[in-house]
């Protein structure tokens, strides 16, 4: 029962001449002072708020229903973002901050957004960084919420944090080596060593991580050839040929996806190192731009951490004439299956048409981050609130 | 209708003109790709299981299902009668129905019965039932190592296994979900 600090923080439980103290640094055995009741708030030897509702439910069940648990997560997170900033500031990238309201919050066809005022919540900080590409920084990171609609699950939240970060005049290993020291550098600040932990299992993020291009992948482990420029049916036709079960009229990605979800991730879950997968078939290039030597592959990778889908970065599309054909197609497929159809970010063009120096970024979701290094298997648990806390 | 996003356990859906109930289900999207709820549906009817991908935008039908508290009267042939408390409505129902536990229901039993479209098509009985031993053999003297039983019958005429110390008129905490003896209870 040691008493290195003056006491401070809410009395959690009163035993005889023995008190449980919560505050900063946890939870502390100190000695009782006369008059402590269990949920009062301390400070010092005098109690500074009484706690007024009764008789105090105990730790976990107090109004707020933070268990210590979550507060310890909550710690890591903050020393996680502190030893993100440090990795980017040793690299000389300057953090910005770019709006969360905008009129253009991006037309992925599997993205809808939040509608705020006259206009939307990002569902990603892309297009404004990119503009600051054109305009002339070179390296440029930013920490920021991001929103999308209906997205709730153990690894989904409606309100989440991106860390998103650019690398003009750079190509896509740049990023990779980024992401495999980011990572490693956080988990080792988190966990004391560059060890991931996911439902019990403990990963090695140590850089360099295995590689493995989304062809292979699908190749070895659904065996599905995917050659990125044949028509749907004849996806489908192969992902039936596979054992998977697809509809007839079912699209390209959708086929895709049926067999990659199906197959290949849980093949990548149980994998104990984090892997690159790396050149997607075009038609999930998204905002990448193809490869020259072959225009059927994006200059896209992902990473996946023990299932987990932690990051996507792309070989940025730097060609406004194919930008806005591409917005084009994602706005005719929005209004096609009646989702909302966003406009056309034309600021985003115009940065485009000025000039985008050869540029490569990424988009790694903190909070599944902040899980890796923690060992949650819950997004809403390593969240100050999540949405049914609020 | 319902979307993805009534999706809860317990939810009660129709899928090819049968009644199902969510078991489990998880929200699932690839970054890139369309987002899906991974559903596991239990049928009410038979009790086997599917898991079925519900895209985001699709719709479930809901299923004409209500759920209601009844009280256990009286056994009747192989047939077990009801009473809805809140209305004294009488219900008869199989004894196919509730299965292996049904000689476990005493009178005045308070039970969770289903209907699909108002036919009853699953009885839920209290996790456990208290209930007096009316006939056991008394245990052979010396031999109280390990698990030994022996059959003891029940007021209701179920007979279950139970340790040698128990005897006529003690009364038995049982199991309806397994069929076995829980504990000897103090009356």
């Amino acid at each position: 029962m040691t008493e290195d600090r003056p006491p401070r923080g809410r009395v959690i439980a009163v035993d005889g001449d023995t008190a449980i103290l919560r505050g900063a640094g946890g939870d502390r055995r100190i000695a009782a002072r006369r008059g402590w009741r269990p949920g009062d708030l301390v400070d010092g030897d005098a109690v500074v708020q009484a706690f007024a509702g009764g008789d105090y439910p105990g730790p976990g069940t107090e109004v707020a229903r933070l268990p210590r648990s979550r507060l310890a997560r909550l710690e890591a997170r903050g020393v996680a973002l502190a030893a993100l900033r440090r990795f980017f500031a040793a690299r000389d990238f300057l953090e910005v901050e770019t709006p969360l309201l905008v009129p253009s919050p991006g037309l992925e066809i599997h993205l809808d957004a939040v509608a705020a005022g006259r206009g939307y919540l990002i569902t990603s900080p892309e297009y404004q960084m990119k503009r600051l590409l054109s305009a002339g920084f070179e390296r440029i990171y930013q920490v920021c919420k991001c929103f999308r609609a209906g997205e709730r699950g153990p690894h989904h939240a409606g309100e989440f944090t991106m860390v998103e970060w650019y690398r003009g005049y750079a190509d896509l290993d740049a990023i990779v080596r980024d992401t495999e020291e980011l990572v490693a550098e956080v988990v080792t600040a988190v966990a004391g060593a560059p060890k991931a932990r996911v439902a019990g299992r403990a990963l090695d993020v140590a850089p360099p991580w295995p590689r493995l291009t989304v062809r292979a992948a699908m190749r070895r482990w659904a065996g599905v050839e995917v050659a990125g420029d044949e028509p749907a049916p004849d996806l489908v036709a192969a992902v039936r040929a596979a054992g998977i079960a697809v509809a007839d009229d079912t699209a390209w990605d959708d086929a895709f996806f049926a067999a990659f979800l199906a197959r290949v991730e849980p093949a990548l879950a149980a994998l104990d190192r984090p892997v690159i997968l790396e050149d997607w078939p075009a038609p999930l290039a998204a905002l990448a731009r193809r490869r020259p030597d072959d225009p059927r592959t994006a200059l896209r990778f992902e990473v996946y951490v023990g299932g987990i889908e932690l990051a996507n970065a792309f070989g940025e599309l730097t060609d406004p004439v194919e930008q806005r054909a591409r917005f084009e197609h994602d706005q005719a497929i929005r209004r096609a299956r009646g989702k909302p159809v966003y406009p056309i970010d034309e600021r985003l063009l115009a940065a485009l048409a000025e000039g985008l120096p050869p540029s490569a970024g990424i988009a790694l979701g903190f909070d599944r981050l902040v899980m890796l290094a923690t060992g949650t298997d819950t997004i809403d648990q390593v969240l100050t609130f999540s949405s049914h806390e609020l | 209708m319902y979307d993805t996003s009534d999706i809860r356990k317990g939810l009660k859906v129709l899928i090819d003109g049968n009644p199902y109930t969510v078991v489990e289900f998880q929200f699932v999207k690839p970054g890139k790709g369309a987002a899906f709820t991974r559903t596991k549906f239990k049928n009410l009817l038979t009790g086997a299981v599917i898991e079925r991908n519900i895209r985001s935008g699709e719709k479930l039908e809901p299923a004409n299902v209500e759920t209601r508290d009844m009280q256990f009267l009286y056994k009747e042939a192989g047939d077990l009668v009801f009473m809805d408390q809140s209305n004294y409505e009488q219900v008869t129902i199989s004894a196919d129905l509730v299965g292996p536990s049904h000689d476990l229901m005493k009178d005045n039993l308070p039970c969770t019965v289903v209907f699909f479209n108002e036919r009853p098509v699953d009885v839920t009985l209290p996790t456990f039932v208290i209930l007096e031993v009316t006939a056991s053999e008394p245990g052979v003297r010396g031999d109280t190592s390990g698990n030994v039983t022996k059959p003891a019958t029940l007021e209701t005429g179920a007979t279950v296994d139970v340790p040698l110390f128990i005897r006529i008129g003690d009364t038995l905490k049982i199991d309806t979900r397994t069929h076995e003896y829980v504990e000897r209870v103090n009356k």
